[in-house]
């Protein structure tokens, strides 16, 4: 979060002055509610995830919600058939604004090897998606990785989108690794 | 009679192949069923050949041998429905008139069941582009297929306006998944209620029908490894098996023991970690959190082996035809051992929690019941049927890979509800452990692979530094290994239970069909009837325990 000094030198302690879209970005950022549209085998990977080997919720976004009405994070996590795409939509619109999508695995990002009469080439010619993960499937720390960029282009709306692990272009955090994501 | 209407029979080991006039079907069948007591009927499909064939296996009553039959249709594809003879084909007949168009008369419900409703043509049809996909906008109502289930059973009356009646009875309707995580994202069910009790179910499947059988017919041998990994992909490896066994009978080539044993141990992993998701998944749905954790552990552990062994987590594409892509690593056994202990202490941890636990047997208990009877009407398998106290478990009847040489128990329940099929996977980890402990004190040295090039890749030097390698290799690249022109159905006692591949080979390096025979699609077909007369809770348990895995069921 960007902080500005207070100008009031007595309250020094006690008040923080910072733009209202910096207060409310940190807090969407500390509390993605994710929701799992998993289909496939990188839904079992998302279980791996959120186990206690990796544990989603050192991230600050373990609250899986199966509701869209109370997440803001879409998870697509496996391939999506044509029979499956009017159903992604509709949960995709049930979602309140902010939301984001992470596209986790090759199917979801491109249909992956299964380029045929049955599944739908990439999610994105169903519904808008923040990031891309790629892997058939993706490691769990593949997946942790999106998050973290993910939170971090909350927090600096200049950063750049696509691929997770890709840099921060607003000049702030440049270079800017994951390990100096959060920090 | 009907013994004559059989053409061409002949029998080769434990399976019978024949060929049959159409019409006469039901005769057959009838025939086969009541007189030879072939009572499960395991698989139908078709073959787009001109004419165009159907296919039916069928297995005996005590699990022996196998049935095959075909016959050729004529232009109209038309046959009779054996929808009256048995259960199973009710899901079985609906796929293959999604797929290929065949029309069985007296269906009573011939949709389609993989693609969606609003699909044109027929995509295993051969004149059907692979990559030609087709927008679905609306999903199925279920409404109507419910109210016919309703109708049949007594609890709604048809008026003469053709709406429905419920007369003095609150029916309610429920839709259940996909998008629902008790429904592994993939599976619909709609139910009605009255008052909380299910009286009415249908299902609805192919949310996750990703053409792999399509795909099959545009990849060579050694390319479709991977597609199997995605079948069930909870246990990749046992896929892999299943699918390279099968071709390597078609080649007739058998492998170094070494090789058989490495493939006997990594099914019986498979089975160990996919028993450990479905048990954490189906404990998870009843509201046990903390048991998840405790047999998802394990699993990573497992991973790091995996990880090792093929460099892959989940999906290991480890098997080639003729063998696997390499030999064990250095030092496996103490990784392994490592493997089996911490799968044991988060068993037991579980089985702490819930053995005695009063909740556990209330949720489970008498609860989605299947009778044994059904599960031979519906060709259920694997620990599903075991559970009901069927004896079907390949490795005894049909044995192979020297699964008759090692020391271990078929498990078996006696009631078929929720408890018994968690119950049956729990100890069927500790029968896999034995095994596993049997083949590290057994395995022999010794190659992994068979050492035929037409088959398996040369070894490296061979190709970088003779002109034989470099063709061998080449051509195996290139064009595949090469199967003589037959059918042949082969299975193996994969995790969900008989995981069979139906290959139709036409000589190339390409087959010109691959039907797999799941599992998961034979029980799901008979999940809507174990849940009428239950609660909605009951059935989350139920379909916890019976284990579907999408990537099998709608490939």
């Amino acid at each position: 979060m960007e902080l500005e000094r207070p100008i009031i030198e007595e309250s020094i302690d006690n008040v923080i002055v910072t733009r209202l879209d910096s207060a409310v970005n940190w807090a969407r950022e500390s509390s993605l509610w994710p929701m799992v549209f998993g289909t496939a085998c990188c839904a079992i990977e998302f279980m791996a995830t959120t186990a206690s080997k990796y544990d989603l919720s050192r991230f600050g976004a373990e609250v899986i919600r199966f509701s869209p009405r109370q997440a803001d994070l879409l998870i697509v996590a496996g391939t999506i058939s044509y029979k499956q795409a009017p159903i992604l939509r509709q949960i995709y619109a049930q979602m309140p604004s902010p939301k984001w999508v992470i596209s986790m695995g090759a199917c979801a990002c491109s249909g992956g090897f299964y380029d045929n009469y049955a599944t739908v080439q990439g999610i994105d010619t169903l519904i808008p998606v923040d990031f891309y993960v790629a892997g058939c499937p993706p490691r769990p720390e593949a997946l942790l990785d999106a998050i973290v960029a993910l939170q971090h282009s909350i927090t600096h709306p200049n950063a750049s989108k696509g691929l997770a692990m890709t840099c921060c272009d607003d000049g702030v955090c440049k270079p800017c690794t994951i390990g100096a994501v959060h920090g | 009679m009907a013994e004559a209407l059989l053409l061409h029979a002949h029998k080769i080991d434990h399976t019978t192949r024949a060929t049959f006039a159409p019409q006469h079907l039901i005769e057959v069948l009838t025939y086969l069923k009541k007189t030879l007591h072939f009572d499960q009927l395991l698989d139908v499909t078709a073959i787009d050949e001109k004419p165009m064939k159907m296919v039916y296996i069928l297995r005996s009553h005590d699990f022996i041998d196998s049935y095959i039959l075909t016959t050729s249709l004529d232009e109209t594809h038309t046959i009779d429905s054996a929808t009256s003879l048995f259960e199973s084909a009710h899901w079985l007949e609906r796929e293959t008139y999604d797929q290929y168009g065949v029309h069985f008369v007296g269906h009573p419900n011939l949709t389609r069941i993989l693609n969606h409703e609003g699909f044109v043509g027929h995509p295993l049809r051969k004149d059907y582009p692979i990559a030609q996909g087709q927008m679905c906008h609306e999903t199925l109502d279920l409404l109507p297929q419910l109210q016919a289930r309703l109708e049949s059973k007594g609890i709604l009356t048809r008026q003469s306006d053709g709406t429905y009646s419920s007369g003095s009875r609150d029916i309610m309707y429920l839709n259940l998944g996909p998008s629902h995580p008790a429904s592994h994202g993939t599976i619909r069910t709609f139910v009605a209620l009255e008052g909380e009790t299910i009286v009415g179910a249908v299902n609805e499947i192919g949310y996750l029908h990703r053409g792999f059988e399509k795909s099959c017919e545009n990849h060579t041998y050694n390319q479709i490894i991977p597609y199997t990994d995605r079948l069930n992909y909870c246990s990749s490896l046992a896929n892999n098996v299943a699918f390279a066994k099968t071709i390597e009978e078609m080649l007739g080539v058998t492998l170094p023991d070494r090789g058989i044993f490495i493939r006997v141990m990594l099914i019986e992993l498979s089975r160990i970690i996919d028993h450990l998701v479905c048990l954490g998944a189906n404990l998870v749905d009843l509201g046990a959190l903390t048991n998840y954790w405790y047999l998802f552990n394990p699993r990573e552990t497992a991973y790091d082996f995996l990880t090792k062994l093929t460099g892959a987590r989940l999906t290991n594409s480890y098997m080639r035809v003729g063998g696997m892509a390499h030999d064990l690593f250095v030092g496996w056994e103490e990784e392994m051992k490592r493997v089996l202990a911490d799968v044991e202490q988060g068993m037991g941890d579980t089985l702490k929690l819930i053995e005695h636990n009063r909740i556990f047997h209330d949720r489970t208990q008498n609860v989605g019941i299947l009778t044994p009877q059904r599960v031979r009407d519906f060709a259920i398998s694997g620990p599903n049927a075991r559970a009901s106290g069927v004896p079907y478990d390949m490795r005894k009847t049909a044995p192979y890979y020297y699964y008759e040489s090692f020391d271990f128990d078929t498990v078996l329940g006696s009631v078929g509800d929720v408890y018994d099929r968690m119950m049956v996977r729990f100890e069927e980890i500790r029968q896999s452990i034995r095994i596993i402990r049997q083949i590290m004190a057994r395995i022999p040295s010794g190659a992994v692979s068979i050492d035929d090039h037409r088959i398996v890749l040369p070894p490296k030097p061979s190709v970088y530094d003779s002109i034989e390698g470099t063709i061998n290799h080449f051509k195996l690249i290139i064009d595949g290994v090469r199967v003589s022109a037959q059918s042949h159905y082969s299975a193996i006692e994969a995790v969900n239970g008989e995981l069979g591949f139906f290959v139709v080979s036409n000589g190339s390096g390409t087959p010109a069909k691959v039907k797999v025979k799941a599992p998961s699609f034979t029980a799901m077909s008979a999940y809507a009837s174990m849940i009428e007369g239950g609660q909605i809770a009951d059935a989350i348990a139920t379909l916890g325990s019976i284990n579907i895995i999408a990537g099998e069921m709608d490939r």
